[in-house]
């Protein structure tokens, strides 16, 4: 059980419509970064910065991570901290998988079997 | 025999959280939100994966148009404000507010799912899907897995709407009212393939469970008691959380 003073409450309010604000350009910023003239690999870093920013607010502030205690806060940021282990784990085989399924014909399943 | 004692004795659990105070609720929803998020890191991991390297993958932007998913990601992040709205009208002890903001949220859900069945069957009708190579197998798994958690939170947030103006039947009843709602406007948006019918059908749905929540009477949040408001926009918060970063993985990078 939890109590909130008005104070409290008009505060939250007001900074739920900033992060609000702040979602909405970061969207609109997302949307005008694919249009640059830059590399591949330059605009999907701007756009993989832009949606961790807007994650980080949404949890902050409207999941009140922020207030929270830090413990609950790393248990949060677990899935984050294995998701990018798990990046790194796949770096070697990345495009191997592809290229096994692009490179696989019709022929090879109707292919005789290897002899017993 | 004190009543600390007693407990200790019969091997009950502690009252209060060490983490989440509040109630054991919350804790327990933080951590199904972190076993759900390494869900979706996986997928999008398998996503990434296939994707590199792979020079046949086509253009995400050409291919499924960002501006119809551009309105589905405000939606969802108007969805997200109208929910810490709804947390903060029950704090106030306000349940007008609650109930208001509570039908904006699940109003904001279906509408993006109707958005959602409507891109679907234009995608499909134009050769698209889950068979047809890793490009369709993993945009259709990722964004239908999304999909199924936004379709939940819809019948979760309905039934916390039902709790709060009419108790445990009313949780069931709106919650059904809700899903079955749901599933047809999700059935009629896909087989009329009209933009308008995936705005509007979700809004008639959203119509009828707030008809139906009118009916009843008997809530149980007040100003201090609201822990289940605030662990249902704990859900409704992280599915937002997924789509922001399945919006740019899947369709602007």
């Amino acid at each position: 059980m939890t109590t909130h003073t008005p104070a409290q409450i008009a505060h939250e309010k007001r900074r739920y419509i900033q992060v609000f604000v702040w979602l909405t350009v970061l969207t609109g910023l997302e949307l005008g970064v694919i249009y640059l003239p830059l590399t591949k690999i330059a605009i999907g870093l701007m756009l993989i910065l832009l949606a961790g920013t807007k994650a980080a607010l949404v949890a902050a502030f409207f999941m009140h991570l922020a207030n929270e205690t830090r413990t609950l806060a790393w248990i949060a940021a677990t899935p984050a901290i294995l998701c990018v282990f798990l990046v790194f784990m796949l770096l070697p085989d990345l495009g191997a998988i592809t290229r096994v399924f692009s490179q696989a014909t019709p022929q090879a399943s109707s292919a005789p079997p290897p002899p017993h | 025999m004190s009543h600390a004692a007693a407990a200790e004795h019969v091997g009950v659990e502690p009252a209060e959280s060490p983490l989440t105070p509040e109630s054991w609720g919350k804790l327990g929803m933080w951590i199904f939100l972190a076993a759900d998020a390494m869900s979706f890191g996986g997928l999008l991991a398998a996503y990434g994966a296939l994707r590199y390297g792979d020079p046949t993958w086509p253009n995400p932007a050409h291919e499924l148009g960002i501006q119809l998913t551009a309105l589905m990601t405000f939606l969802l992040i108007c969805s997200s404000v109208t929910m810490v709205e709804a947390l903060a009208a029950i704090r106030e002890g306000n349940h007008t507010g609650l109930r208001k903001f509570l039908l904006l949220t699940i109003c904001g859900g279906g509408i993006f799912l109707g958005l959602q069945a409507y891109e679907w069957h234009h995608l499909i009708h134009e050769g698209q899907s889950i068979t047809k190579n890793n490009f369709g197998a993993t945009f259709f798994i990722l964004t239908g897995f999304h999909g199924c958690h936004v379709f939940g939170g819809v019948v979760y947030l309905s039934a916390i709407l039902g709790r709060a103006v009419g108790g445990r039947a009313g949780a069931l009843l709106l919650g059904l009212t809700a899903a079955i709602g749901t599933v047809l406007a999700i059935y009629v948006t896909y087989n009329s393939a009209m933009l308008p019918v995936g705005l509007l059908a979700p809004i008639a749905m959203a119509a009828v469970v707030f008809l139906v929540s009118g009916t009843l009477k008997g809530g149980v949040y007040s100003a201090h008691e609201n822990n289940e408001v605030e662990i249902g926009a704990l859900y409704w918060h992280f599915v937002d959380l997924i789509w922001i970063l399945v919006f740019t993985f899947v369709y602007l990078i």
